[in-house]
């Protein structure tokens, strides 16, 4: 956790933008414009009820944005279009200026990098703490090279680097279903970290945390911010404030208020769909 | 060094794997060797029978494989087996050449008695030994391949995917009644006279079938640890435990279920292709879903996830099995559903964790005392 200082990840919004993933068949992203996730009119519905309606989001290289909304705003249906679990009816996304994420499925976005941690903590609990990040960090995921794969020493290093970053050193070789709660949520961090991403999708991260566990969890998520793009979804007020640089209120699937923290707790809209409560 | 990491963390499939080896050692000798008033005589019936064991226990490692490993539970894995048995018993039949009942040069008896002219064009070839080996793998893999891409590519899974393999193995069964279909309708294909040139009928044979099912049966085995011991065997489980999970890490979860379960497929041809020559026959009703079900209380029994487990669950059943139906022939469906409640409940690891199990239970004793 005090670790804050990582050399190996690639930076975004620096001169040295241009060095991150390359996948051969995507492409890198392009991030001409600053915006590492553009969204644009994005509407899903469910059996009729509109779970996103025309929401449009702009994230930059690089930013910490949080989004808060009340239950049902269309938090993680937003994160289900991203990350290609959901298809949404109509609206654009794009990961940087060309990659259309909406025509891509769940792996290929992953490998693309874009990591996206689950609200409820979900980690292969028969492995080790070290199984589960050689699994996020495999560079190749087809299966006949997973026969025959073992573990190299470039790959060994970053997940060290991960292991360090979260704090989980020396519980690499325990099964991750022993771990505590906050232990899990860390792991599952740093299962997207091997992962190199470049725009990390966190849900909810300090639901059931101890106080410690979220000041050590907000710590972790500001060090991240610059070398990665990072969304936040969360419930936590408290937790907002004390990260968040740029806060996005959804409201019924749609964005009712963007902005500074302190402009956002005055603004009388969001006072009254939720802050108020 | 292989061997070395396919077998260091497992002890129970090292004492297995011996244990095959002393009985695949001695069962030959005291069929062959020792005279028939011997005690230590081994008659060529349980040889034949102990023969069609290992091959169940064959089929049961198939099974975990794809159950214990990859939580896939498929409820139609005797579909396969019944293929690999038929394209067995396709070249066994095309061995029989002009000794059957009416002595024709090519078509097998029952196509003489339909009136058919000449031999269906899926027959040709299996008149070789090595394509008709070739077919024991690859029908029932390429079935599996694509009902596997099938479901699993539009994510059927669960109990949904359990029933349509159940549905699978009906449907074939329905099939292979029909006599249009040219496999011999009910009564299936029977009356094999040679395999290779040796009369199946001789003990010389039925030792050799043994021996060569319990090297199918070892090196099944081996072949599922190097499964299971690779980064793939890690991603299997890995979706086991959390599919979404894995699919957020970058892995397509289709193409691995896709591959295993037709991997499983094939070594269930195996077991199959080996269990025919030594049980004489193969009809449709090898296909019957019960079958299926059998074989997931053999391994729910031996324990899922083990592989050995599941070997040794095969064999304790079907022991059970032929002493409960020869004694009491009304029970036996009953001590099988009861075998299967008693370690749902008690042992949900299998008895391969009752050492551990009873462990546990002293232990409550103890601190209770």
């Amino acid at each position: 956790m005090r670790e804050t200082t990582v050399t190996a990840e690639p930076a975004i919004g620096t001169e040295t933008a241009s060095t991150p993933i390359f996948d051969p068949v995507l492409g890198t992203p392009d991030i001409g414009q600053g915006w590492i996730l553009y969204l644009d009119g994005i509407t899903v519905s469910f059996d009729g009820f509109k779970a996103l309606d025309g929401l449009s989001l702009y994230v930059d290289a690089g930013e910490l944005r949080c989004v808060i909304g009340p239950n049902g705003a269309g938090k993680t249906t937003m994160m289900d279009v991203i990350t290609g679990k959901t298809r949404p009816d109509s609206g654009v996304a794009y990961f940087g200026r060309r990659i259309d994420l909406l025509k891509l499925d769940e792996p290929e976005i992953a490998s693309l990098g874009i990591g996206r941690k689950f609200q409820k903590p979900t980690v292969f609990s028969g492995h080790t703490v070290l199984e589960n990040l050689e699994l996020a960090g495999a560079p190749r995921k087809g299966v006949w090279h997973a026969l025959r794969a073992r573990m190299s020493g470039e790959e060994r290093d970053r997940i060290d680097e991960a292991l360090a970053i979260v704090g989980l050193a020396q519980h690499a070789h325990r099964p991750a279903g022993q771990l505590s709660h906050g232990q899990k949520q860390w792991l599952e961090i740093a299962m997207l970290l091997v992962q190199r991403p470049q725009l990390l999708l966190i849900d909810e991260p300090v639901a059931g945390m101890t106080r410690q566990e979220t000041e050590m969890t907000a710590e972790l998520l500001t060090s991240l911010a610059g070398k990665h793009s990072v969304v936040v979804v969360e419930h936590d007020m408290d937790f907002v404030r004390s990260i968040a640089r740029k806060v996005t209120v959804l409201h019924e699937g749609r964005v009712l208020a963007e902005g500074r923290m302190e402009d956002i707790q005055n603004d009388p809209r969001v006072v009254e769909v939720y802050l108020g409560e | 060094m292989l061997f070395r990491r396919l077998l260091t963390d497992d002890r129970g499939g090292r004492l297995f794997l011996a244990a095959l080896g002393v009985v695949t050692v001695i069962v030959p000798i005291a069929n062959l060797v020792m005279p028939p008033d011997s005690p230590l005589h081994v008659s060529t019936f349980t040889v034949a029978l102990l023969g069609k064991f290992l091959c169940y226990a064959l089929l049961a490692i198939a099974l975990d494989l794809v159950w214990g490993y990859a939580g896939i539970l498929s409820l139609g894995h005797g579909a396969f087996f019944a293929l690999g048995g038929y394209a067995m018993g396709m070249h066994l039949m095309r061995q029989i050449g002009s000794r059957g009942v009416y002595g024709h040069p090519e078509l097998p008896d029952f196509m003489v008695f339909l009136n058919w002219e000449k031999l269906p064009w899926y027959w040709h070839g299996f008149d070789m030994f090595w394509f008709a080996m070739l077919m024991v793998v690859l029908v029932p893999g390429a079935l599996a391949f694509v009902f596997g891409w099938l479901a699993f590519r539009s994510r059927v899974k669960g109990v949904y995917f359990s029933i349509i393999t159940q549905a699978m193995t009906y449907a074939l069964m329905l099939a292979f009644f029909r006599n249009e279909m040219g496999f011999g309708g009910n009564n299936g294909l029977t009356d094999f006279k040679d395999l290779l040139g040796a009369s199946l009928q001789a003990p010389s044979t039925r030792v050799a079938l043994f021996v060569v099912s319990a090297i199918a049966l070892a090196g099944g085995y081996l072949v599922c640890r190097y499964i299971v011991t690779s980064r793939l065997g890690r991603v299997l489980t890995a979706i086991r435990d959390s599919e979404d999970r894995v699919r957020f890490v970058g892995f397509k979860v289709e193409h691995y279920k896709v591959w295993v379960f037709t991997v499983s497929a094939m070594l269930a041809g195996l077991a199959g292709a080996l269990y025919v020559p030594q049980v004489g026959i193969i009809n449709p009703t090898e296909f019957q879903p019960l079958n299926s079900i059998e074989l997931v209380v053999w391994v729910a029994v031996g324990g899922r996830g083990t592989l050995y487990g599941a070997a040794l669950g095969a064999l304790a059943v079907n022991y059970a099995k032929s002493v409960l139906t020869v004694e009491f022939p009304d029970a036996w469906l009953f001590a099988l559903g009861a075998l299967f409640v008693i370690v749902t409940l008690l042992l949900p690891s299998g008895v391969s964790d009752a050492a551990a199990a009873i462990k546990r239970l002293l232990a409550r004793r103890l601190r209770h005392a």
